[in-house]
């Protein structure tokens, strides 16, 4: 059996495709009002939480400032990002990855066994107990598959005006279009953050061989947890 | 040092990539494709008649803010705007049986609607308004559409960059019940920084939809041969023409 379903390694790279357009454009977008407010309105530096800063062009969907560009890449990259993500929710629920490899069990959210989790990744040492991952690796990708990307296209589509007269439920839960705005902004840079600890890891914990994995498919680590 | 360095040629990469995409024809109709997704995929999913939210008067924002042009500089305006726009003329014409020029004052004995609503600008702002004025769909009406009638476009008398502003809608907007020839903002005429005498309401898109300095109503068959041939202002400058995303 393959350590990674060809599902999950499709998926992976082209919602990182996706994403990445979808972050280099939304730093353009910002650009365009960099201030962000609770609450149904704002638009006046006295009424935003945050004040965010210009976002060089080398990290910007175009390499220049235009917000219409930039919206043409958003509103577009957004169609497969989201459809993506509904595939990879049925093929991980469809192929028992979900339940197996990422749903936690009660036993893991023990302070006991989150300090030892914790601790071990502290000292990089990533061998697992059994099963495929470690209760912080279930957590971090059970948020990302979770939360935070579906945040992302609810509080895209609560942004959005023409959406808002069916779905203004919606809205309203989010506390309003420009607390949907800023959640829109806070759950993109958790991404990030997940993004940026990801990486790390991967490259802590031998880069080579997790990318061949995430490509190839790779083996199913021997021992116990093949039998799970 | 080393990271960032990699970051700028990986964000270089990306953005080499996507600039490759989008100068290339099929990238170019792509990306225009991806807008009439989101609009088919709007219209599909909401309520061609859905209303956007109403606000009490309670949640109306202090001030509102100005974009775009705020103070018309053309001579014709400047006088209209001494004289207190008593001589303002909306024409309402192109393809319909009875060209029509209102005053002011026509306008104002028409029913009217109030609506408070929220306007979102393309830029990422919002702000709540109390909006006062006749349908649209009254006007059009009274004229009488003829049959090739496809768009609405809103004439304006202010330019932006050598360019005089308007903006269109297709019938759904033109005709939906929120959307109204504002003459009033909180219950006192326009400012002029918001578009007086006349703007346009357009509930469910971006401000930019919001034709301000209205001078004139047109039905059309096509958009084509008008300013840039977008539909628009912004729209001649690469924005989408559907602006409910």
């Amino acid at each position: 059996m393959k350590r990674h379903a060809l599902s999950t390694r499709l998926w992976h790279w082209l919602n990182l495709v996706f994403v990445v357009i979808l972050f280099m454009s939304g730093l353009t977008i910002s650009n365009a009002h960099p201030r962000l407010y609770w609450g149904d309105w704002g638009f006046a530096p006295e009424q935003a939480w945050l004040i965010l800063p210009r976002f060089p062009d080398w990290m910007t969907i175009p390499g220049y400032y235009s917000l219409a560009v930039a919206r043409d890449w958003h509103v577009l990259a957004a169609w497969p990002f989201a459809l993506l993500l509904l595939f990879m929710w049925v093929a991980m629920l469809a192929n028992r990855h979900f339940r197996r490899d990422i749903a936690t069990q009660r036993a893991e959210w023990q302070p006991a066994n989150i300090r030892r989790d914790v601790g071990a990744h502290l000292r990089l040492r990533f061998d697992h107990g059994p099963g495929k991952y470690n209760f912080l690796q279930k957590l971090a990708y059970g948020l990302v598959l979770g939360v935070f990307l579906p945040m992302m296209i609810f509080t895209g589509i609560a942004i959005s005006p023409g959406m808002e007269p069916s779905f203004s439920w919606l809205v309203e839960i989010l506390g309003g279009r420009q607390s949907a705005r800023s959640l829109h902004f806070l759950f993109a840079f958790a991404l990030l953050g997940f993004f940026v600890v990801h990486v790390l890891l991967v490259i802590l914990s031998g880069p080579l061989r997790q990318i061949r994995d995430m490509l190839t498919g790779g083996r199913h680590a021997e021992g116990p947890s093949d039998a799970a | 040092m080393r990271r960032r360095n990699f970051l700028v040629a990986a964000g270089a990469a990306v953005l080499a990539g996507c600039n490759k995409v989008a100068e290339s024809a099929p990238g170019a109709r792509l990306l225009s494709a991806a807008e009439r997704w989101h609009k088919g995929a709007h219209r599909l999913l909401t309520n061609r008649e859905a209303l956007a939210p109403e606000y009490p008067r309670s949640a109306v924002s202090p001030f509102f803010r100005g974009n775009g042009t705020t103070d018309p500089q053309e001579p014709a305006y400047q006088r209209h705007a001494a004289e207190g726009f008593a001589n303002w003329r909306l024409e309402v014409g192109g393809l319909v049986e009875t060209p029509m020029s209102l005053s002011l004052d026509n306008l104002r004995r028409l029913p009217q609607r109030t609506q408070v609503t929220r306007h979102d600008c393309v830029e990422g702002w919002s702000a709540i308004g109390e909006w006062t004025g006749p349908q649209l769909s009254l006007l059009l009406e009274a004229a009488g559409l003829r049959e090739e009638a496809r768009f609405i476009v809103f004439r304006c008398a202010d330019t932006l960059n050598g360019d005089v502003y308007y903006e269109s809608v297709d019938l759904l907007d033109a005709f939906h019940p929120q959307t109204i020839v504002a003459h009033s903002l909180n219950g006192a005429p326009l400012p002029i920084r918001n578009g007086a005498p006349l703007r346009m309401r357009i509930e469910r898109q971006l401000g930019y939809k919001h034709a301000k300095y209205l001078t004139a109503i047109e039905a059309v068959a096509s958009l084509e041969g008008i300013g840039g041939g977008e539909g628009g202002y912004w729209e001649d400058r690469g924005y989408q023409w559907y602006a409910g995303i």
